[in-house]
Parts: structure tokens; C-alpha cells; sequence
């Protein structure tokens, strides 16, 4: 690993400081389950790494069903699973917690440098997209919020500019009746990449028969996360047939390309498949199940 | 330049001090610096688990993890796993049942497994199999492993 220098700044200014000083030069270190891999590799060269696990800001976890969950960008998986509060009101999220990786990866690996690293395939961007999760970026000018589905824009690049740094992932506490989930398919039954990943979340109507709010978002099919438009789906009943029609829209809204990991037809056709499955599953929390 | 940082930290119980540069992992400083070579390289990109260690309790692979990270933090490695009266029970168990061969994965699975015990004393296989999930054996396969973990964790029950 080529040279670089560590800081450990203990408050969120002295953090912003390390960043802006060195601009494009200096990285985050969270969990390192990435940054690491790439520094070793040579994939990225940097002057300084800004460790932020002493900043109160990026550490805190804190949830409750009035305000919903904070996940400050330097907490790690297991503290999601961990926390029965937590688990209980997000099993969309925690689907996701517990399959990035291995435990070892789990006591490391955050959601916000899973967020940063912007890989297509990343586990834990569609489940925070569909649970309306925001990202609050902090900066040499000030804070400002980006809507998860807005923060990639490319593999590996963000709408992070030189000096800035994720705080924490916002997101308001789950509606009355509402479920989400998160599936991804592997060959293997652990520590592997999405061939496809789908999140989807649904919240039902007093009636708890139509679908009051939905969302679904993809992984590993096209260059960034995908929101899948199913708006037009309010409103209907909560039912196989407005599940399949989910199922469609999110193969219609599908890129993939073909690669080591799967073809596009075997993609496209993963899509379909875990969507309507994560939807069913959706459906089922939403429902008390 | 190589500017060395100063690193206290408690390993295997014992407070210790070394020097580090900022590049260089956990795992490096444990086996080079520290001359603990129970802990293994093997992928140093964290597929493999071979370098697993417990970090303030917690599971981590030590090539993921930058040796200044380690200052004010407690490290569990497998040289601290037999006690002054002979070997785990899981260290027992992995001889009883035959569940190594070449031994360069062993000493990831034990950490592995014993953080499991830790927390779970009477696992189910299946749980078993999800924390040993982050550890690649190449020679003995996994069942014997799997077999090894379950009988400890029987034997520590009594």
C-alpha cells in the first residue's frame, strides 16, 4: 500500500477541516471494507484518510417511532441487527444488514460507505431508497439533504464534491401497515455480489385491501441504483396481480448488462421474479406477518 | 517520510505498545511487528477470513483493519485462545473430529467460532454454518469443521 496519512478527528468540524484541507486527496474510512481493498489494490491513490468513528455525528444509531431512524454514516451492520427496536420497525433494512458479506464484514461494513462506494450491485442502497431514507450531507458550506436515489451517479461517484462528507441516513419512522424487504439472488448462499438485488416496501390503505403507498428499487442492473416508477399502482388492491404488474414495471426500468456474474436475460428475468418475491414479502410485514 | 505512529493497545489480555506506519494493516503489525503468526494471511482483501481476530469483542478480518485503528482498543488473537490449562474446547474439538488439514484456515474458523460461542452457546447447525460463513477452507471441507464447532459447543454446555 502506497503512503498516506491517518487522522482521527474527534468532533464533525475537525473532520470537515481533514476533508477540505485535502480536497479530492483525502477519503473516509468507516468500516474500510472497501477503501482498504482499494488502497492495497492501487484502485485509488490518496494523501490522508479521515477516520470518522470518534466524530458523536457519524456514530449515532438512535430510532424511535415518533422521529424514525438516524444511522450515522460510520455504524457499522451488526448494530442494526443488533438493536431490537431497531430490527423490529426496519426488517427491510436488516434483510440487507445481515447478508453484506460475512460477520466478520457485518462488524465493519457501514450503510453509509456502502452509500459512498456506489457499487451497482451494493446490498444496502435499495432498501434505504424504498424506505425514503435521506442522506445528509455535511461541507465546507454548510449541511444539505440528497434523496438516497439521488446520491449515485455513476459507479464509484457520488454527489459528494472535494470537502464534503456523509453524516448520517435519515429516514422517517414506518407508515401504519407497511412492510418492506430485500432480496438479493447469488450462487452461493453467502459472501458474494448480487447478481440482481430488489428492495421493495408498500404501505396499505385503513382497508388494509389497496395499496396505499409502494416503492421498489433494483441493484446490479444498470450503472447506479434504480427507483422503479409504481406510482400508478396506488390505489389498486393489494393482490398478485397489482404484484406482477410491480413485477413488469421493474423489468421495463431494468439496464443490465451481461457480465461474469449473469447474463442480461438471466437479469431481466431475476428482476421480475424478486421483485414480485420482495413485494409478496412487503406485503406479508405490512400485513402483520 | 514513514512517519510511525504510536499504538497502545491490549492483546491477548497484555497491554501493548507498538510502532506502526498508517498503511500498514492489523494483520500486518500482529504477524511482522508483533511476531504473532497464529493469525494467517490469506486473500487480504477480506473473502477469506484466515486473519479473522476479535476487535473490542467483535469478529473482524485483521487485513481490513488499519493498525492504527487498534490504539485504546482490546485484540483477541488464536494465540490467546488455549488457557493455562490446555486447549479450548473448540481447539479439542477441531483435533477430536479431524476438522483441519493443511491448518492455515484453522486458526480464522476457531476465532470465528468462538466469537459465536461467545454469544450463542448452543447454536443450531444452521447458525453455525452462517458465522462460519466468512471463512474459506480449501482441504478439509466444511462439514468436519461444522461437526467440530457443534461438539464443543456441547462439551462446554456440561
Amino acid at each position: 500500500m502506497r503512503e498516506f496519512e491517518y487522522v482521527a478527528p474527534g468532533s464533525l468540524g475537525e473532520a470537515l477541516a481533514a476533508m477540505a484541507e485535502k480536497g479530492e486527496a483525502a477519503r473516509v474510512l468507516a468500516g474500510g471494507t472497501d477503501i482498504l481493498v482499494e488502497l492495497r489494490t492501487g484502485r485509488r491513490i490518496i494523501e490522508r484518510l479521515v477516520d470518522p468513528k470518534a466524530v458523536p455525528e457519524l456514530n449515532e444509531l438512535s430510532y424511535s417511532p415518533e422521529q424514525g431512524l438516524r444511522i450515522g454514516a460510520a455504524v457499522p451492520c451488526y448494530r442494526l441487527y443488533e438493536d431490537a427496536a431497531i430490527a423490529g420497525a426496519y426488517p427491510g433494512l436488516i434483510d440487507a444488514a445481515s447478508l453484506i458479506g460475512g460477520i466478520q464484514i457485518q462488524g465493519r461494513a457501514t450503510f453509509g460507505g456502502n452509500l459512498c462506494n456506489a457499487a451497482p450491485s451494493a446490498d444496502g442502497i435499495p432498501p434505504l431508497i424504498v424506505l425514503g431514507a435521506q442522506a445528509l450531507i455535511a461541507g465546507p458550506n454548510g449541511t444539505r439533504e440528497v434523496p438516497v436515489e439521488d446520491f449515485c451517479l455513476a459507479p464509484r461517484q457520488t454527489v459528494l464534491q472535494p470537502g464534503e462528507l456523509l453524516v448520517s441516513l435519515v429516514m422517517p419512522p414506518p407508515a401504519a401497515n407497511s412492510g418492506a424487504s430485500y432480496l438479493r439472488f447469488i450462487p452461493r448462499n453467502e459472501m458474494d455480489i448480487a447478481v440482481v438485488g430488489v428492495g421493495a416496501s408498500l404501505a396499505l390503505d385503513e382497508s388494509k385491501e389497496r395499496v396505499a403507498a409502494m416503492r421498489v428499487a433494483l441493484a446490479a442492473v444498470a450503472p447506479t441504483p434504480v427507483l422503479v416508477d409504481v406510482d400508478a399502482l396506488v390505489g389498486q388492491p393489494a393482490n398478485d396481480d397489482t404484484v406482477q404488474q410491480a413485477a413488469s414495471l421493474a423489468r421495463a426500468a431494468a439496464r443490465p448488462i451481461a457480465d461474469m456474474r449473469g447474463t442480461i436475460e438471466q437479469r431481466l428475468h431475476l428482476v421480475e421474479v424478486l421483485t414480485r418475491r420482495a413485494l409478496q414479502g412487503a406485503l406479508q410485514r405490512a400485513r402483520g406477518g | 517520510m514513514s512517519m510511525k505512529t504510536h499504538v497502545r493497545t491490549r492483546i491477548n489480555g497484555e497491554e501493548t505498545e507498538f510502532l506502526c506506519e498508517a498503511r500498514q494493516s492489523l494483520l500486518e503489525v500482529l504477524r511482522e511487528t508483533l511476531g504473532l503468526m497464529g493469525t494467517k494471511e490469506g486473500c487480504n482483501d477480506g473473502n477469506c477470513g484466515a486473519c479473522s481476530v476479535h476487535l473490542d469483542g467483535r469478529l473482524v478480518d485483521s487485513c481490513l483493519v488499519l493498525a492504527v485503528e487498534a490504539e485504546g482498543k482490546s485484540i483477541e488473537t488464536i494465540e490467546g485462545m488455549a488457557g493455562p490449562d490446555g486447549l479450548h474446547p473448540l481447539q479439542q474439538a477441531f483435533l477430536e473430529e479431524a476438522a483441519l488439514q493443511c491448518g492455515i484456515c484453522t486458526p480464522g474458523f476457531l476465532m470465528a467460532a468462538k466469537a459465536l460461542l461467545d454469544r450463542e452457546p448452543n447454536p443450531s447447525e444452521d447458525r453455525v454454518r452462517l458465522w462460519l460463513a466468512g471463512n474459506l477452507c480449501r482441504c478439509t471441507g466444511y462439514d468436519k469443521i461444522v461437526r467440530a464447532v457443534l461438539s464443543a459447543a456441547k462439551k462446554m454446555e456440561v
